[in-house]
C-alpha cells in the first residue's frame, strides 16, 4: 500500500480496495517501525488520525468524495494545528499547544485529508540540513549517515521512506525543494501569495510560502489544488482564481521553451550535478521542448541579499517569543530583563540566535541603508531578470542543489558554506516565483533533483512539465532500501 | 526666580488620537473599553505565532478624514512599518506604525488667540499606528499584570511643526485638534481616558539664536495641565540656562496633582527601533475616488461652524470660536438657541452662567445637569416676560440641582412675574408712601439724577414682590406716580 502514490491511493479508496482506517493504520504502523531511525516526526497524532480516517470512511460510504478524502498527510511542525503541539522545531515552543489551525491545513482537512502528525524541521525553518532542530537531526533514508536537507527535512525524509504518502512543507529559501531533491521526492514552492500564510509560524514573511511534497508531480498537483486560494486572514495572499492543476498535467510539452540560465551551470559546479540536470532537460527535448540559453545576471547576488532580508525579517518576527504570553519561560526570572534574556537565550538554538543577530545588525541605525535597503534593490533586479527571461521562455530549469546529501555534521562549523548551497533556490523566493524540484536520477547512490521554475501563477505549467518528465522516467518511483 | 532679558519659547506637539472604530486596527477585535482585562484580546492581539494582521479600512478612512479636515496631502500610497522594541504590553515585540510614508502629509490649522489674532500652525504629518496594551502594577504581589484590551486600538499620531510660541498657542492648537477630531466623529475626545494624548516638545532660546535643545513632556491629560506643564518646563529651562547649565534632551513625565515633572529617560537610553516596512501588510493604496467620496461626506468643521455663527447669529469672532470650538458645546448651543428662539441669549447663557457652573464643578458640557432643551425653555420664559433675568438665574440653579424643567420650577415655586398691574400698583403706592424723604429727594433732582435715584424705588418694589415683578413695568409705574 505504501509504495503507491497519493493519486493511486485515492483511486483505491474510491474503488473500496481498502478503507481510510486501514490506510491510516498502515502508515501509523510504518512510522512506529521506522521513525526511531529517521526521526522525521516530532509528534504523531494517532488518535486524531484514526478519528479523521473513520470520518473519511463514513463520507466515502455516503458518496462524498473530495480532493483528499481519507488520504493521510504529514504536516510540517511549522503549521499551527489546534490542540496539537506546534513546536517549529524549537525548545521555545516545545510546550506550545496551538489554539487554532493554519489555513493550509484547514483547507486540506476540509477536502477530507487525515493528519498523521507533525514533521521534524530545522528550528524555525532556519537551516538546510535539519540539524538545527531541538528534536535532533532527521536522517536521510537513502543513507542514514547523511542529512535530509532542510528545513522541511522531516517531510521529505518521511515521504521518501514511505512513512506518509503526502506532506506539507514551507519554503523560504529552498526549504521544500532542496530536501525534496536530497530525498528523491517531488516538492513544489508555489507563487508567493498562492497559499495562505495564516497559522504558519513566520520565519521571513516576505519569502515564506507553503507547498506540497509528494511522490510525483501529480500528487503535488492534487495537494496544491486543496491548499491554494485566497484567504482574507492573510493580506499578502492573492485573490487570483485557482487553476485546474490536475487537468493541466497531461498537456503536451511539444514546443515548450525551456530557459537554461548560464548562472545555474557555473564553472565550479560539480560536473555530475550539471550533467544530471542537463540529462533531465534532454528528456523533455525528446518530447519536443526547445532549450533556450539565457542569463540572469543578478542572481549571483541572491545569496547575500537573502541573508540580509531573511534574518532582518526573522529578527522582528521572532521578537514575540519573549517568555511573557506563551512558549518557553526561564526559571525564576529576577526581573523583566532577566526574563527576556534567559527565556530567549535558553529557548532558541545557535542558528536561530545567529540569524537574529545578523538581522538585528542589518536593520540597525546607520546600517539599514547599506544592508536592508540595498538587499531590497538587489531583490528588484532579480525580479526584473526573471521577468525579462519569461518574455522568451515558458519555464526555466537547472539543478535544485549544487550537491547531493552531505554527511551529518559535515558543515556544522561552516554556516557560510551551508548558506552558499542555497544558491539555486533562493532567487526564486526573492522573486516570489513558483518552482518545483523533481527527482532526476542518482549520483553515487544519492538522489539528485532538477528544478523547474515558472512565471507567476504558472504552477499548472511547471507541474505539467514535471509530470511529462515523470511519465517518461522512473526516478520518482525509486524508494530507499531498508524501509520495507 | 525672575528671568533676565527676552526668551523665546518654541513648542511643537505630538498628539495621539484614538480612533473611534468598532474594531481594532489589525484584528477585528472589539475596541470596547471597561471590560475585564484581556476580554478583548484575540489570537492576533496576543501576537500568537502564525497570526497575521489585516488592516481595518475604517481606520484608514478616519485618518483620511482628518487629513482632509486640515487641508493635508493624502498619500495615495502609504506604508506600515514595524517599530521594534521589547515591552511586556507590546505583544509582537514591535509596534506596527508608519514612518517614511505616512498616510497624511503636510497640512495646517488656524488657531484663534484671545487677542483676536489668528495664527496658522503647520502639521508636519499624521500617521496611523496601533496602541499597546497596559501594564498593571497593582494587586499582583510584586508581579506585573498585562491587559491587552487596548492593544491594537487604532491611533493617528499628529505631529506639528514647532510653530507655537507659548502655552496659549499650544493649548489653542490642542483644543482646535480636539474640536476637529470630535467634529469629524473620528474620536470621542475623552482625554481623561487617554483617548486623546498630548506630548509637548519645548525649547527656549534668545531671540535670533538657533533652536535650543528640546525636551518632551508626556502625560498631559487635560488642557489645564498642558498649560501648567508648559509654564513649568519653560521656567525650568530658563532657570537652567540662566544658571549657566545645559538642557538635556529627555522625556519628562508631568504630574498634574502636584504640578511637578520628572525626567523619564534621556536620549542616551533611546532605543534603536530598527524600523522596516511590515512584510505582512501591503502598502495602503488610496484612490482619487476614495478621497473625493470622503471629502463629499465631511461634516461641518469648526472653521465653517465659526463662520456660520458669526454670519447667522451675529456673534463676535471670539464668542463664535468659543462656541464652535467643541462639538459638544456647539451642539448644546445650537439646541438651546433653537429651543429658546434667541441665539444671542443662548450664547450669553452658555458662555456665562453655564460655563461658570461647569467649570466650578469640573463637569463636561455633555454631562451638564441642565440640558440644552431646558436652557432653551428658560430662555423662552425670559423672552416672553414670564420671568426676569434675576429669577432666571434662580430657575437655572434649581434646574441644575435637579428640580425639574424650568416651567415646572417656575410653576412650583411661584416665580412667575406679576402680570396683574392692579396688585403691582398697590405695592408701588405703598413703597412711595413708606419713603417720603426719598420721594422728596427724587422730585428735587434733575432728569439725569432721577434716572439713578429711581433705582432705590425699583429695588424696594422688587424686594416687596420677591423679584417677581417685571422691572420694566415697575419702572414705568414709578415714573408715572413720582
Amino acid at each position: 500500500m505504501h509504495d503507491k502514490t497519493l493519486t493511486e491511493l485515492k483511486a483505491g479508496l474510491q474503488a473500496g480496495d481498502f478503507s481510510s482506517r486501514e490506510l491510516t493504520e498502515h502508515f501509523l504502523e510504518r512510522i512506529k517501525r521506522h521513525d526511531g531511525e529517521l526521526n522525521s516526526f516530532i509528534t504523531v497524532t494517532e488518535e486524531q488520525a484514526l478519528r479523521q480516517a473513520d470520518a473519511a470512511d463514513q463520507a466515502i460510504a455516503a458518496g462524498d468524495h473530495r480532493l483528499l478524502t481519507g488520504l493521510p498527510i504529514a504536516h510540517k511542525d511549522i503549521f499551527c494545528t489546534e490542540g496539537v503541539r506546534t513546536s517549529c522545531g524549537s525548545r521555545m515552543l516545545d510546550n506550545f499547544i496551538a489554539p487554532y489551525t493554519a489555513t493550509a491545513v484547514e483547507k486540506m482537512a476540509a477536502e477530507g485529508a487525515v493528519m498523521l502528525g507533525k514533521t521534524n524541521m530545522d528550528e524555525f525553518a532556519m537551516g538546510s540540513s535539519n540539524e538545527t532542530s531541538f528534536y535532533g537531526p532527521v536522517k536521510n533514508p537513502w543513507d542514514t549517515e547523511r542529512v535530509p536537507g532542510g528545513s522541511s527535512g522531516g517531510a521529505a525524509a518521511g515521504l521518501a521512506a514511505r512513512l506518509a504518502p503526502g506532506a506539507t512543507g514551507t519554503d523560504t529559501g529552498g526549504s521544500i525543494r532542496q530536501p525534496a531533491a536530497l530525498n528523491g521526492v517531488t516538492g513544489l514552492k508555489p507563487t508567493y501569495g498562492r497559499v495562505s500564510r495564516w497559522g504558519m509560524i513566520a520565519f521571513a514573511s516576505s519569502l515564506d510560502q507553503a507547498g506540497p511534497l509528494g511522490l510525483s508531480a501529480a500528487d503535488c498537483a492534487l495537494m496544491l489544488q486543496a491548499m491554494a486560494g485566497h484567504d482574507e486572514k492573510d493580506s499578502t495572499c492573492l485573490n487570483e482564481p485557482v487553476d485546474d492543476y490536475l487537468g493541466a498535467l497531461d498537456q503536451s510539452v511539444d514546443g515548450l521553451k525551456i530557459g537554461v540560465p548560464e548562472e545555474f551551470f557555473p564553472d565550479n559546479l560539480d560536473g555530475a550535478i550539471a550533467d544530471n540536470a542537463r540529462e533531465a532537460m534532454r528528456e523533455l527535448e525528446k518530447q519536443g521542448a526547445k532549450l533556450v540559453k539565457l542569463s540572469l545576471p543578478s542572481i549571483k547576488l541572491s545569496v547575500p541579499a537573502y541573508y540580509v532580508i531573511a534574518p532582518a525579517e526573522a529578527s522582528s518576527n521572532l521578537s514575540r517569543f519573549d517568555g511573557v504570553r506563551f512558549g518557553y519561560r526561564c526559571e525564576d526570572p529576577k526581573d523583566l530583563e532577566d526574563l527576556y534574556k534567559r527565556s530567549r537565550s535558553e529557548g532558541f538554538g545557535a542558528e536561530v540566535k545567529r540569524r537574529i543577530l545578523v538581522g538585528t545588525y542589518a536593520l540597525s541605525a546607520g546600517y539599514y541603508d547599506a544592508y536592508y535597503k540595498r538587499a531590497q534593490k538587489v531583490r528588484r533586479l532579480i525580479r526584473d531578470d526573471f521577468s525579462r527571461a519569461f518574455k522568451d521562455v515558458d519555464v526555466i530549469m537547472g539543478p535544485t542543489s549544487p550537491e547531493t546529501a552531505f554527511k551529518l555534521g559535515a558543515k556544522a562549523d561552516d554556516p557560510v558554506n551551508m548558506y552558499m548551497a542555497d544558491v539555486f533556490t533562493i532567487a526564486v523566493n526573492l522573486a516570489g516565483l513558483p518552482a518545483l524540484s523533481m527527482p532526476s536520477g542518482f549520483i553515487n547512490g544519492l538522489p539528485a533533483g532538477t528544478q523547474v521554475i515558472g512565471n507567476y501563477f504558472q504552477e499548472g505549467r511547471i507541474l505539467n512539465v514535471a509530470h511529462r518528465y515523470q511519465m517518461a522516467t522512473d526516478w520518482h518511483q525509486q524508494a530507499p532500501g531498508g524501509f520495507a | 526666580m525672575s528671568h533676565s532679558g527676552n526668551w523665546e519659547v518654541v513648542i511643537g506637539l505630538e498628539v495621539h488620537v484614538q480612533l473611534a472604530t468598532q474594531s481594532k486596527i489589525f484584528s477585528g477585535t472589539s475596541t470596547q473599553t471597561g471590560d475585564d482585562p484581556n476580554r478583548h484580546a484575540s489570537l492576533i492581539d496576543l501576537g500568537m505565532p502564525g497570526t497575521l494582521p489585516v488592516v481595518n479600512r475604517e481606520a484608514i478612512r478616519n485618518a483620511i478624514r482628518f487629513g482632509l479636515a486640515v487641508n493635508a496631502d493624502i498619500a495615495r500610497r502609504s506604508v506600515f512599518e514595524r517599530k521594534n522594541y521589547f515591552y511586556p504590553d507590546l505583544p509582537k515585540g514591535y509596534q506596527t506604525t508608519q514612518l517614511a510614508e505616512p498616510i497624511v502629509g503636510a497640512g495646517e490649522v488656524e488657531i484663534q488667540l484671545e487677542s483676536g489674532d489668528k495664527k496658522l500652525v503647520r502639521i508636519h504629518h499624521a500617521h496611523l499606528e496601533e496602541d499597546a496594551g497596559k501594564s498593571l502594577h497593582e494587586d499582583f504581589h510584586g508581579q506585573t499584570g498585562i491587559d491587552l484590551n487596548r492593544a491594537g486600538t487604532p491611533l493617528i499620531e499628529i505631529v506639528s511643526e514647532p510653530d507655537m510660541s507659548g502655552a496659549e498657542e499650544a493649548v489653542a492648537f490642542a483644543r482646535k485638534l480636539h474640536s476637529i477630531v470630535t467634529s469629524l466623529g473620528i474620536c470621542d475626545g475623552d482625554m481623561s481616558q487617554g483617548n486623546m494624548r498630548f506630548d509637548v516638545n519645548i525649547s527656549v532660546r534668545r531671540p535670533g539664536e538657533p533652536l535650543g535643545t528640546r525636551t518632551e513632556t508626556k502625560n498631559l491629560n487635560s488642557f489645564r495641565f498642558m498649560e501648567k506643564a508648559i509654564a513649568l518646563e519653560v521656567a525650568r529651562q530658563i532657570d537652567v540656562l540662566e544658571d549657566g547649565g545645559e538642557i538635556v534632551q529627555e522625556t519628562r513625565l508631568y504630574n498634574g496633582e502636584t504640578n511637578t515633572a520628572r525626567s523619564m529617560r534621556t536620549k542616551e537610553d533611546a532605543n534603536d527601533y530598527r524600523y522596516f516596512p511590515c512584510p505582512d501588510l501591503l502598502p495602503v493604496m488610496v484612490s482619487e475616488e476614495d478621497i473625493q467620496t470622503l471629502r463629499d461626506e465631511l461634516p461641518e468643521l469648526p472653521d465653517a461652524r465659526k463662520a456660520r455663527y458669526i454670519e447667522q447669529y451675529q456673534l463676535s469672532a471670539y464668542d463664535a470660536d468659543l462656541l464652535s470650538g467643541s462639538i459638544a458645546t456647539a451642539r448644546y448651543f445650537e439646541t438651546a438657541a433653537e429651543h429658546g428662539g434667541d441665539a444671542k441669549l443662548a450664547a450669553n447663557w452658555v458662555m456665562g452662567e453655564l460655563a461658570a457652573k461647569l467649570n466650578a464643578e469640573d463637569k463636561d458640557i455633555a454631562d451638564s445637569p441642565v440640558s440644552a432643551e431646558h436652557l432653551g425653555e428658560l430662555i423662552q420664559r425670559l423672552k416672553d416676560g414670564t420671568i426676569s433675568s434675576k429669577i432666571a438665574k434662580q430657575v437655572f440653579e434649581a434646574c441644575w440641582n435637579g428640580d425639574g424643567s424650568p416651567d415646572r420650577i417656575i410653576e412650583a415655586q411661584g416665580l412667575k412675574q406679576m402680570s396683574d398691574s392692579g396688585e403691582l400698583e398697590k405695592i408701588v403706592d405703598q413703597v412711595i408712601a413708606d419713603s417720603p424723604a426719598q420721594v422728596e429727594d427724587y422730585r428735587n433732582s434733575d432728569d439725569a439724577k432721577r434716572k439713578k435715584k429711581i433705582g432705590f424705588f425699583v429695588g424696594q418694589v422688587m424686594k416687596a414682590t420677591q423679584g417677581k415683578a417685571n422691572p420694566q413695568q415697575v419702572n414705568q409705574l414709578l415714573q408715572q406716580k413720582l
